[in-house]
């Protein structure tokens, strides 16, 4: 908990630029702590979440199950989570990334289910009349349509992830959350810094996964990605179809 | 200290029967869950933290929706005013909570109030959204028929816009109470209140069922919230439901 506490003044926005300047290789070491951590548990997520999703999107399959993850992984409590996996796994990044996961896989299957499950029937039966089997179905024409849902699902966790990660802090599991949770060593300028570290973070990662998708969005459909992008994953479509 | 009593008589350890379960029990071994810590201490940790913690979600989540009701209302009406309390909310969401929270402690001091005051700096961004997007869906001709019926601008807005932005208000309204209770667990850092007072205090004292069973309830507690908000929700707007089966 938290041990005795800084005064704050206006100047102390100031002084937390100085304390990035003063600390490059603190803030540096964190930041990059903290991108592994990220990292990882992003990479978990995708493999298992996204997969999972288009396949079952593909088949039109399991939309309960589908629908109802993202409900109950926007609903996990990310500190109790992190408790619970400090009591399976021990202290240390093991329980971070495991809890990070599992906070993030559900919102990134949720939006590659609906989006492929979404996709225009027509288009489909449009090219199983040109005599495309299955999984060219899937590989040519469901999965570039879905790319802009799959994507803004991706994004979500991503800013998800990185902001949660700094909970890693009260579990010894590193990171900018170490700077955060120890405001007695490095005061509140310190504590500044780290949080507008982890802000930069969130937006850089969320921004990197955008230009991941406008790159492997194919070339006719690259104009039409900025405007239809819908998220189910705060709530607001969610709203609307239900 | 162990020279010091070297040759002198062990120290005598008054045998209060020991924890619940033993000696060799799941509380002396410090295992991963132990029921026996969870029967013992449901009345004294457990239960009323659970209840501190209902208390702050429900106050963070009322005055959230006021202020964010309100304001939503007015940038309705006000297309200008969209954008300013929309950056602000969206701005105040991209603070980590653990930093808000230590932030506003020298102005309000290591109190509820700097808990309720981030809460609901958190609920902000959501339900404004959730009630802008509810009121922007209703369709132009619903209004106009409205209108065309002699409505006022009043009834227009309870009786037409209002119930139509219900599914997307009450939406908003589950998000920000399952956003809440995680964020309040995060709040026992500056103040010990809620559920996540027994996971700070079980991760300092390395005493693992502490915080895992604080943790399994504030699991429990997230899921069972968000299942009776979503029943709360069908029984709300039973004409949403009548619609997309039909």
């Amino acid at each position: 908990m938290i041990i005795g506490y800084d005064s704050f003044r206006p100047r102390t926005f100031v002084d937390a630029f100085q304390f990035m300047a003063d600390h490059p290789g603190l803030m540096w070491d964190k930041t990059l702590e903290h991108l592994e951590i990220s990292g990882e548990a992003m990479a978990v997520a995708l493999v298992i979440a996204i997969p999972l999703g288009v396949w079952l999107g593909h088949l039109h399959r399991g939309s309960f199950l589908a629908i109802n993850l993202a409900n109950v992984g926007r609903a996990l409590p990310s500190l109790a989570v992190i408790a619970i996996g400090l009591g399976v796994f021990g202290i240390g990044k093991t329980n971070v990334v495991f809890a990070l996961v599992i906070l993030a896989a559900p919102l990134m299957l949720t939006n590659a289910y609906v989006a492929v499950d979404g996709v225009d029937a027509d288009a489909i039966e449009a090219a199983r009349g040109m005599g495309m089997r299955s999984h060219q179905v899937l590989l040519r024409i469901e999965l570039p349509l879905a790319l802009p849902l799959i994507f803004a699902g991706i994004k979500t966790a991503a800013v998800y992830v990185v902001a949660t990660a700094t909970l890693g802090g009260v579990v010894g599991g590193g990171g900018l959350g170490d700077i955060i949770v120890n405001q007695a060593s490095y005061f509140l300028k310190g504590v500044i810094a780290a949080s507008i570290a982890v802000a930069v973070l969130s937006f850089a990662a969320s921004f990197a996964f955008g230009a991941l998708q406008w790159a492997v969005t194919p070339r006719g459909l690259q104009r039409r990605v900025k405007t239809i992008e819908p998220d189910v994953s705060t709530g607001i479509v969610e709203a609307a179809t239900s | 200290m162990s020279s010091f009593a070297a040759g002198a008589p062990p120290p005598v350890i008054p045998d209060f029967g020991g924890p619940p379960g033993g000696k060799e029990g799941c509380i002396a071994k410090n295992g991963t869950f132990c029921t026996d810590w969870v029967k013992e201490h449901w009345d004294d940790i457990l239960q009323p933290r659970l209840l501190e913690h209902l208390e702050m979600t429900a106050i963070a989540v009322g005055v959230g929706f006021a202020i964010a009701f309100a304001a939503a209302l007015f940038a309705h009406r006000r297309g200008w005013f969209e954008a300013p309390f929309g950056t602000f909310s969206a701005f105040l969401y991209t603070i980590p909570s653990l930093a808000l929270f230590q932030l506003l402690v020298p102005f309000t001091g290591l109190t509820l109030l700097t808990i309720e005051i981030g809460l609901v700096g958190y609920t902000l961004l959501i339900l404004f959204r959730n009630v802008l997007v509810g009121l922007r869906a209703v369709p132009a001709e619903v209004l106009e028929a409205a209108r065309g019926m002699g409505l006022t601008g009043r009834q227009v807005l309870l009786r037409v816009e209002l119930p139509l932005a219900l599914p997307a208000i009450s939406a908003g309204i589950r998000t920000a109470v399952v956003t809440t209770i995680s964020l309040a667990t995060v709040a026992a850092y500056i103040t010990p209140l809620g559920l996540g007072q027994p996971i700070f205090y079980g991760l300092q004292t390395d005493f693992t069922t502490e915080f895992v069973a604080t943790g399994a309830l504030a699991v429990s507690l997230a899921i069972v919230a968000d299942a009776l908000l979503v029943v709360a929700q069908r029984a709300l707007t039973p004409w949403a439901r009548a619609r997309r089966h039909a």
